[in-house]
């Protein structure tokens, strides 16, 4: 039987040469040690960013007018969740992969519908409100044409609200009971009763601020703050944090594909980069095994630089 | 009891294959070859001790709950010894990455250990990942409301949502920290197993 050839960038020659003293154990001690100092020598100096999360009391006092354009925008149907598609409707198709639609294979898995869970069913559980139970009598026994002409008038009207005497002002001509509706979800969530509202719709104890989440993610104000923290995508926001601290650098790879076309402009860059990322991990993985790849090592010499003493030697 | 049937127990037959694999002196090996005398080394255990002040530190901020930090000035520092030591984790990490790269440290049947390497480090990731949209404050709203769009565009938001605050909690205290771990441990236990890879022959780049 024949030797197989030895092959440079897959089989180790034997070591044949000399041994030297290897305390393992010491070297593990040490190494935590000078770790847990630096960390704690980091930690001292540098700290940790922690800008309190936002909540919809918040927004709604600090941009009302933002706050109230954004619940008419859910009503209708304009907000980015309103539109999302899958998992939370079936608005649209969202992203796609060539032909392939992803982002629908798993259908509706966490329904929103952002007119009754960001608007009337809050609005609902807000107690003695005879006015507003009057409002919300009205457009639940109106047919849905006639809410959507009412939502038509206001959405008219929307880039001209104004805040007056701590009420949203909106010059309509035939909204029904909208403008009230946006005035009291905004009264409502000024109070911070809102906030209690969106993460209680699943009983006492709740962990899943989706709702909550979406809703703010639609409005202007979240960004605006975003893009003075430098963590907006053109920023290369997704490995940022707030501050001036690392964040996540090590997604430096992902976050450069958003920076530069066709990435920038297609409208399915999520599942294009996502794509590259899944081609360049598993070719990190499997690179052992990809002829020419797994040559690069070899060619380049720079081992050379890292056992300098032995080819001294 | 029969010779034989001992000699036939799971157990038995675990112990010896692992003795055989793993003999207590490559395990706590007091040698090593003489090619290990670069600086690049230091940040394979690097790493390992990095990762024991993140779980370390990780266990301190669980014994008071997700949002102790907030309000405790303990606990803030507590959280950021916690970050400080993830960026000593990764920044090692990669290093010791690009250094097994460039010595290509697949060789001599060394391939599952390069694996097991990889996939820690795509662990670690979402390890990292899960941590930021748990801190309950602006960052984890600002960074799981934009990342929900890259794993909705999979379609896997519908089984990891990012903006559920007790599911991403659970995969960052729970189920990544033991896959990190199980993942580490393996490959350690290779390395060890398989030795440190030798240096390529002498100019062998040339020659072939």
């Amino acid at each position: 039987m024949s030797k197989k050839a030895f092959r440079p960038d897959v089989d180790a020659p034997e070591w044949r040469g000399g041994y030297s003293p290897y305390d393992i154990i010491k070297e593990g001690t040490i190494a935590i040690v000078i770790v847990g100092l630096l960390t704690i020598l980091l930690a001292t100096f540098f700290g940790s960013p922690d800008e309190r999360a936002i909540t919809m009391k918040i927004w709604s006092n600090a941009d009302p007018i933002d706050f109230a354009q954004t619940a008419i925008s859910e009503m209708n149907g304009s907000s980015t969740t309103a539109g999302y598609g899958a998992p939370y409707n079936t608005a649209s198709d969202g992203v796609q992969l060539g032909p392939l639609k992803i982002a629908k294979f798993m259908g509706v898995t966490i329904p929103i519908n952002t007119v009754k869970d960001f608007i009337i069913n809050p609005l609902k559980s807000w107690p003695n409100q005879p006015a507003l139970n009057q409002d919300l009598a009205t457009w639940s026994s109106a047919s849905s044409s006639t809410q959507s002409g009412w939502v038509a008038d206001y959405t008219k009207a929307a880039p001209n609200l104004k805040f007056v005497n701590g009420h949203i002002v909106a010059q309509t001509t035939n909204a029904g009971p909208v403008p009230a509706l946006i005035d009291d979800l905004t009264q409502m969530a000024q109070s911070g009763a809102l906030d209690q509202a969106l993460v209680t719709g699943n009983g006492f104890y709740t962990t899943n601020y989706t709702k909550p989440l979406m809703f703010l993610a639609d409005s202007g104000y979240l960004a605006n703050l975003a893009d003075k923290q430098h963590l907006t995508g053109s920023q290369w926001g997704m490995m940022n944090e707030t501050g001036q601290y690392p964040g996540q650098a090590w997604l430096w790879l992902y976050t450069f594909w958003y920076q530069i076309p066709p990435f920038t402009t297609s409208s399915n860059a999520d599942i294009l980069v996502f794509a590259v990322m899944a081609v360049l991990s598993m070719a990190l993985l499997f690179l052992p095994l990809i002829p020419g790849l797994r040559s690069i090592p070899r060619k380049s010499r720079v081992y050379r630089l890292i056992w300098r003493e032995h080819y001294q030697g | 009891m029969s010779t034989t049937e001992i000699d036939r127990q799971w157990t038995t037959r675990l112990r010896r294959r692992a003795a055989g694999k793993l003999p207590p002196e490559k395990l706590l090996p007091d040698t090593q070859p003489a090619y290990v005398s670069s600086w690049i080394y230091v940040f394979g255990v690097t790493t390992l001790a990095a990762l024991v002040v993140v779980i370390v530190s990780g266990c301190i901020l669980a014994l008071e709950g997700p949002q102790w930090w907030h309000s405790s000035n303990i606990g803030h520092f507590v959280n950021s010894t916690h970050l400080w030591s993830v960026e000593i984790f990764f920044f090692a990490m990669i290093v010791h990455l690009w250094g097994k790269f460039f010595m290509g440290a697949w060789r001599g049947g060394r391939t599952l250990t390069w694996m097991t390497g990889c996939v820690t480090f795509f662990a670690s990731i979402l390890a990292g990942f899960t941590g930021y949209v748990s801190q309950t404050n602006f960052d984890s709203q600002w960074i799981s409301t934009q990342s929900k769009d890259g794993i909705n565009a999979t379609g896997g938001g519908s089984f990891f949502n990012v903006l559920n605050l007790g599911q991403m909690l659970m995969w960052h205290i729970v189920i990544l920290p033991i896959a990190a771990i199980a993942l580490t441990g393996m490959h350690v236990l290779l390395v060890r197993i398989k030795g440190v890879v030798p240096p390529f022959e002498k100019d062998t780049e040339i020659a072939r």
